[in-house]
């Protein structure tokens, strides 16, 4: 297992180096002169020349490719604008909100998307299926953020029953930050919860047409137990992947959820650097999640060779 | 699609009809499909036939009428500038549905070129197109398109290109895979042989046999693309004010919720309900066109 991690970690070297580029491009292909945004209001030629020295702007384009890239490998991803803070400490402040977000999303996600998915393969051609099937295809279809906005009109204007905005951290009191999070995390699970179920049901009417299903049925097992232990089980392998997988939906997600429901965490940071050209901040946020997808890519790998013996042996 | 050309006695004129006549029965006889299709029609004509429509101009501003609810001189109310919401929203359904078209042939035109000349080439070109593909398929697809639309600018046009340039990849990866599997196909095997050169051989023979799984991919594309366009404009990336567009619409209706739901309540169910519509089209075609069915 270790050899294939590590040999999955050098097919990845590639494709970090490939996503610095890309994020390193994303500034030099920016229109202007970037020693003008940061000089201000100043226009004096010695000055601009000076700043321009001291940021190497002068250098040529590789040499300035190198010194970011070396920055960026001991942390260094650059200053805010904005706030004046180090990118990477912005990323870290802001991190465990979407994080706490996302976690619950993908919980009331795999609530609602595993046992539909499960339901619909099982009463395949049923109206359970169709409802099933009708529901996920909506799921898809709306748009998070007028979910979002419909929720709020209903469930806290109208019914007063959840907080309409606002965060709660977790450590200071956990019910509070579960009920402030809980309309915001049904809202971003709700297109996990479908593509989930999706999969799920596929998933699990090929399993449905094993043999070893036949065997079990023909032992006379409980229909229960055959669903459970015997399909389910062996329909988790490509579920657990394609949640790992469902990582960069979930983020993309949170931005919007975030917006929404004025949450403090990282989608809201893209959103207020995009706004306030805090390019440096933009920058961090992609290279920062592309590496964290890779991560998830690599741990989907993984936890799809534990989960499938087959794959272990090879 | 092998049957094509496995069986001598059989012209390709002879089997496209019948194939097509084959999937078009299919699609037809898939309910949820022609519902699709119906839903899709009815939001382009409808934007198609904006200017011809008796609403008033979408930016025409009545001080006189702000935040008025559904009437029969204002069917879905007005705005927080008396503009009339049922004509912000036709129109704003002819920038949304540019922007999902638009996006999409920017992401086909640019992708399955790349793609085709990846599995068709192979070797370091190959390697070359696939490295990128996969970087920028590390970057999730929305904060591709934000980052992208916000070094390129807030506009509609920057919208659909950044949209278009995050949906690349998808394209890349899809011919590529396909391209590699119609170059086991006996007939391009019997084509090599024959000596075509390179630009033949992917016109006649790969791009026609790629292009169904294209079309589908194209066609749910669309209704991502459509979602992006919205979610870009509800942040201010998409379409500038006063132009109007579902996304921007909402953008401001979640300001005067308590006041004026109608506001944010009408966009929000024309993207749903377009985007639904292209879903059904979409999973139907994919149906339809499944060649393990036929």
């Amino acid at each position: 297992m270790l050899a294939f991690i590590g040999r999955r970690l050098l097919i990845a070297i590639p494709t970090v180096i490939l996503i610095s580029v890309f994020v390193f491009a994303l500034q030099k292909l920016l229109p202007g002169d970037p020693v003008l945004v940061m000089a201000g209001e100043e226009r004096d030629p010695a000055v601009l020349e000076y700043l321009r020295e001291q940021y190497r702007l002068n250098d040529p384009i590789p040499v300035q490719y190198m010194i970011w890239v070396g920055n960026a490998l001991q942390g260094d991803l650059g200053i805010s604008l904005r706030t004046n803070q180090p990118v990477l400490a912005l990323i870290a402040q802001k991190l465990p909100v979407t994080l706490q977000l996302a976690v619950m999303a993908l919980v009331i996600a795999v609530v609602i998307g595993v046992p539909a998915g499960v339901l619909s393969a099982y009463k395949k051609g049923t109206w359970i299926d169709w409802l099933a099937n009708v529901a996920a295809l909506s799921g898809l279809s709306v748009p998070n953020f007028w979910l979002g906005i419909m929720l709020i009109l209903l469930v806290s204007v109208k019914l007063g029953w959840l907080p309409a905005s606002g965060y709660q951290p977790f450590s200071d009191d956990p019910l509070q930050s579960i009920r402030t999070m809980l309309m915001p995390a049904f809202v971003l699970g709700t297109g996990i919860a479908a593509t989930l179920m999706r999969h799920t049901r596929s998933a699990m009417l090929s399993v449905l047409k094993s043999d070893y299903i036949r065997t079990a049925r023909a032992k006379g097992l409980a229909e229960h137990v055959v669903l459970i232990k015997h399909a389910l089980r062996n329909a988790l392998v490509p579920i657990v992947t394609v949640t790992t997988l469902l990582f960069g939906e979930l983020l993309a997600g949170a931005v919007l959820t975030e917006q929404i429901f004025t949450i403090p965490g990282f989608g809201k940071l893209v959103v207020d650097a995009v706004f306030n050209r805090d390019y440096a901040v933009v920058q961090g946020i992609v290279l920062c999640t592309g590496i964290a997808f890779i991560f998830m890519n690599l741990l989907a790998d993984v936890a799809y060779r534990i989960l499938n013996p087959r794959m272990r042996d090879k | 699609m092998s049957t094509l050309t496995t069986d001598p006695r059989r012209t390709a004129a002879e089997v496209l009809p019948q194939r097509q006549s084959r999937i078009w029965r299919k699609f037809r006889a898939n309910r949820a499909a022609l519902l699709g299709g119906v839903i899709v029609g009815f939001f382009v004509l409808i934007a198609l036939l904006a200017p011809l429509l008796p609403i008033p101009a979408p930016t025409a501003t009545d001080w006189g009428a702000v935040r008025k609810a559904p009437s029969a001189a204002h069917w879905f109310g007005t705005d927080e500038i008396g503009r009339d919401v049922l004509s912000r929203m036709v129109w704003g359904g002819q920038a949304s549905l540019m922007a999902g078209v638009v996006s999409v042939a920017i992401a086909v035109f640019l992708g399955v070129p790349l793609g085709i000349l990846a599995g068709y080439l192979r070797g370091w070109t190959d390697a070359a197109i696939s490295r990128v593909t996969e970087a920028m398929l590390a970057a999730p697809f929305l904060i591709l398109a934000i980052a992208l639309a916000a070094f390129l600018g807030p506009s509609l046009t920057n919208a659909m290109i950044a949209i278009g340039l995050s949906a690349m990849p998808i394209f890349i990866r899809l011919a590529r895979a396909q391209t590699m599997a119609v170059m086991t196909e006996d007939y391009v095997e019997s084509a090599r042989a024959v000596g075509l050169r390179h630009g033949p051989m992917i016109w006649r023979y790969i791009l026609p046999n790629i292009f169904p799984p294209i079309l589908v991919q194209a066609t749910l594309t669309i209704a991502t693309a459509i979602i992006a366009e919205a979610s870009l404009s509800f942040l201010g990336l998409g379409q500038q004010p006063p132009a109007p567009s579902w996304g921007s619409m909402l953008n401001v209706a979640k300001n005067f919720l308590e006041q004026a739901p109608w506001m944010a309540l009408y966009p929000g169910a024309a993207i749903f309900l377009v985007v639904l519509g292209f879903n059904l089209l979409g999973d139907g075609l994919r149906d339809a066109l499944d060649p393990r069915d036929h």
